[in-house]
Order: C-alpha cells, then structure tokens, then sequence
C-alpha cells in the first residue's frame, strides 16, 4: 500500500514561489488500478515523479507498505518495489531491447522470456529484441517498450506516466487492451496511472481528480466519471487526436 | 599456449581473444623479439630485411583464414617502430587480428609504433580487428601510436574494427585509406579515455573511383582530466557515397575536439558527416536507476552498450 501524507511541492519560477502539490493525501491500497486524472498543469505528473522519488517533496511523508520512503532515492524505492513508466521514453544509444528488458527483469534473461513481455505488449518479439532503443523506433514502439519493462519488472506499484501521450489511434487500441489484461492480473499489487483518456478512466477501480494540486475529488468510476465527461479530465482518444 | 608469463597471457587475452595458439597464421611479437610464427599454404610471413617489422602475403582466392599479429610489451623502457605490410591477392576473404598490450610497472616510457599497410587485391573482403589496451602501475607511460594505410583494389571490401577502452596514456592514430571503384571501407571505432590520457584519431579517405563508399564511424567517452580529437577528412573524387560520424560522451573534466570534414571535387559525390558531443542525459541514469540500478552501475550500462 502506498500512503501519501501532506505532500507538498513547490518550485522557483524565476524567483517566484509557485506550488505545484498543495497538502495532498492519498492512499492506494494493494490489488487497486488506479486512475488519477486532471487538466494540463494540475500537477499530476509531479505527484508520479514524487511517488518514484524523481522529485522530492518540500514537505510531506511518503509511506509505501507502512515504511517511510520519503528519503529514500531512485534506486532504493525501485528496489523496495515501485516501477515506474516515463510520459516520453527515454533513448539509448547501443543499448537494446533485450538488454533493458534484462536490467529491469534483474536476472539473466532469455530470449524466450524477453519474448513473452514483449509479445504482451503486441509487439512481435523476433522483430524488436535485438533492436537498439534509438531513434529508430517510433514514439508508439518506444512506448510498448517501456510498458514491456514494466511487465519485466513485476513489481507491486507500477506508475505510468500518461501512457496515450505520443501515440498513435491505431497503437491507443492495443494500449488500452494491454491495461485491460494488467488490470485483470493486478493480484495483490497495484497500478497508477496518469491520464485523461476517458476508456482507460472507465476501466479504473478508482479516479482522483486533482486540479491545482488538490484532490478534488476520489472514488469509483461510477461515482467520479460522470461529471468529468466532456471536460479535459477525461477525453476520448479521437478528440485528443483532432 | 607459447611461452609466456601471466602478465604477457592477460595481455594477448585482452588485445586478441587469444588464450591458446590460435588456428591459422599467427605472428607473436613479445618485447621486441618473435615469440611464435605460423604459416598455412596460402599465408605466409616473412621477417622484412634492413627494418623491424614483417611482410604478410595471402594468396589470391583465399579463404575463411584468419592471421593473428598480436603485439605485447611488459617490460618498462621499450620503446618501438615496427612495419607490417599485408599483401592480399585477388578474391580473397580473410580475417586479420592485430592488437598490442603493454603492461608497464616500471618508471620508463614503453611506446609501440605499428605501421600497418593493406594492399587489398580485387573484389577481396578483409574483416581487420584491432584492441589497444594498457596495464601496470609504474610511472612510465603506455604509449601507441599506429599508422594505418590501406589501398584498395576494385570491388574490395575492408572492414576495420578499432578499440581502445583501457590503459594508454597517449595515442596518436592515423589512418589513411585510398579506395577505387566499387570498393568499400567500414570503420568502427572505439575509443575511451580516463585519467590524464590524451588520443588523437584521424583519417583520411580518398574515395577515388567510381561507386566507392566509405563510413566512418567513431564512438568514444572522455572521463576523468582526459582529452581526444578526432579528425576525419573524406574526399570524394569520383561519383562516390562516404559518411562519417563521431558520437561522444563527456564526463568529468574530459575534452573533446571533433573535426569531421568534407571535400567534394566531383560533382556526384555524396558526402555527409555528423558530429555530436554530450554529457550522458539526466533522463538515461533516472531511467535506469527505476530499475533499480545505483547511479554508478546506470552510468556503466550506459558507456558499454554506447562502447558496445
């Protein structure tokens, strides 16, 4: 379970204090597919830096499991079980597929298991495994890539950072699908995802609105969607397209 | 395995994969002197006369054979020139593997000159590899500085693989290449540098017949107070395609200089270059580090698949 107690975060715009996480507190419990959502500059990817440790906050405590990990860096908060899955992928020049997925999986890792992650996310494994993670692939690819690292981590909180930026209709599909099967899967770990996409808001056990930083709002989607429909919290693929 | 101590086995290990006599021709050269020689029925090598150094003839239409010319020095002071010329007749398709490793505990300078030439006979396909690599914890430096000249024939192809990763204080590297028609040239160099070691690379490609192509390509990472130039010139004097690029990372108090240029005098020659220096990217060590890597082994990774 992750806890977020009073978390706030404010940076130095030129020489003006500007809060971007004002006094949030959340909790997600475990077996929970999360979906926290708001218009452009609420804040919400900050908090998934937060949550990661990426960004550190200015005030505020972070409990994961009932540990405090509030201080903990990067490395030890990947360690102790988070994953997390960046809004734009990072390249990487000579470094390949197969060996990304081996690093995330944290063991040797065989062709053939490096495969299955792969083919989860709709990508054919023979075609892709030995590619370098460059500029050669597509936003679209690159971004099933770093779904696929996620699957290969298996950790128990996985946070994606709006997956649907940068893609494709036609690769929207196959992401939405790939999050069906994650969430039937969830078990007893647990998924955030930052987004507005209305069909990945319907498939939430839980949306959290948050807008200037504040929770404006939580609960089912059937408690939360109707109202957000039509507004820049939950857009269908196409108008976002247009 | 010849007679070798374990640091003149550590060397030849590292500069030629080699840990047992290797099959085909071979020429081992240890602190100035023949240390083992083989030849086959199309490969033959002769001591030259007058100058250090040897002569290697292939004979046409030879093929799948490899030579091996490792060179190792581990004693402190040597200091070397040596000339090795390949003769490669018509047709063939070989495997060359040169490579010099020095270890140096002693207080002296150890320097191994190679000049290496590479007459490459029509329609042959010459696959060259070569690792310099350094060791040893005396105060004399580790110092080489290789000549590469290679002329090739119609319808040739040389593909060169050069890396330095480890240990040589200083290198000054010239290769120089003059291609015909229809022949190929395929450089992959690697190259890092840390402490206070200095390298400079350089080449100069004449693409002198019609069709021929060159590509050039240089990845290399300054660390620590070290510095490199690289300086590639390719000249296209026929209708020709030619391609260069130098790709680096910076880290530390490293310098870089990069001078790739172009010198078209034909009006069909295409010829591009690309050059990119940087720090490894803030985003590349977090992604890593999400994956439960500590700084230090995000920033490995990422030197070796760039190295790799």
């Amino acid at each position: 379970m992750l806890e977020l107690k009073n978390i706030s975060f404010t940076v130095d715009d030129n020489g003006v204090k500007k809060q971007i996480i004002r006094d949030l507190s959340l909790k997600i419990e475990n077996g929970r597919f999360v979906v926290i959502t708001g218009p452009n500059g609420s804040g919400k990817s900050t908090l998934a830096r937060i949550i990661m440790g990426i960004e550190r906050p200015t005030s505020g405590k972070i409990f994961f499991d009932g540990s405090d990990i509030t201080d903990l860096s990067i490395t030890e908060r990947a360690r102790l079980g988070i994953s997390f899955a960046f809004q734009q992928p990072v390249r990487f020049k000579g470094i390949k597929v197969h060996d990304l997925l081996r690093l995330a999986s944290g063991k040797e890792l065989s062709v053939a298991q490096a495969c299955k992650y792969l083919s989860e996310v709709g990508l054919c494994a023979r075609d892709y495994v030995n590619r370098e993670i460059n500029s050669s692939l597509s936003g679209g690819e690159l971004k099933r890539i770093e779904i696929a690292t996620l699957l290969a981590r298996g950790t128990k909180l996985s946070v994606f950072d709006e997956p649907e930026a940068g893609i494709d209709l036609w690769s929207f599909q196959n992401l939405i699908r790939i999050f069906e099967n994650m969430r039937r899967d969830i078990k007893d770990s647990s998924i955030v995802i930052i987004s507005h996409q209305e069909r990945i808001l319907r498939i939430a056990d839980q949306i959290v609105l948050i807008s200037d930083g504040e929770i404006k709002k939580t609960g089912t989607s059937d408690e939360v969607l109707p109202e957000l429909i039509g507004t820049t919290a939950a857009v269908n693929a196409c108008d976002k397209l247009m | 395995m010849l007679n070798l101590d374990d640091i003149q086995k550590t060397l030849m290990a590292e500069v030629a994969d080699i840990t047992d006599v290797p099959a085909g021709a071979y020429n081992f050269r240890v602190n100035s002197q023949l240390a083992g020689r083989s030849t086959t029925d199309n490969i033959n090598i002769v001591t030259k006369e007058g100058m250090p150094g040897i002569d290697i003839f292939i004979k046409p239409g030879t093929k799948n054979e490899s030579v091996h010319i490792p060179v190792v020095v581990s004693e402190s002071g040597i200091k070397e020139k040596v000339y090795n010329d390949f003769f490669i007749g018509d047709n063939c398709d070989v495997v060359i593997v040169a490579g010099c490793g020095i270890d140096n505990c002693g207080a002296h300078d150890s320097q191994h000159d190679g000049i290496h030439r590479f007459y490459v006979g029509k329609n042959s396909r010459i696959k060259y590899v070569e690792k310099h690599y350094g060791s040893g914890s005396g105060e004399g430096k580790r110092i080489l500085n290789p000549v590469t000249e290679v002329y090739m024939e119609e319808g040739s192809v040389m593909e060169m693989e050069m890396e330095q990763i480890k240990g040589v204080d200083s290198t000054d590297r010239m290769t120089i290449a003059e291609l015909k028609a229809n022949s190929k040239l395929l450089v992959k160099e690697r190259l890092m540098t840390h402490g206070n070691q200095t390298a400079v690379s350089g080449y100069k490609v004449s693409l002198n017949g019609s069709g021929a192509n060159a590509d050039v390509v240089s990845r290399s990472v300054a660390r620590d107070d070290s510095s490199q130039t690289f300086n590639a010139c390719i000249s296209g004097n026929a209708p020709c395609s030619g391609h260069t690029e130098c790709d680096s990372i910076i880290m530390d108090n490293g310098k870089i200089l990069a001078i790739p240029s172009l010198e078209a005098n034909d009006v069909d020659a295409m010829l591009v270059h690309e050059a990119a220096i940087g720090k490894i990217a803030g985003d590349q060590l977090i992604k890593l580090m999400t994956l439960g890597l500590t700084e230090a082994e995000a920033e490995e990774q990422i030197i070796n698949g760039f190295l790799g």
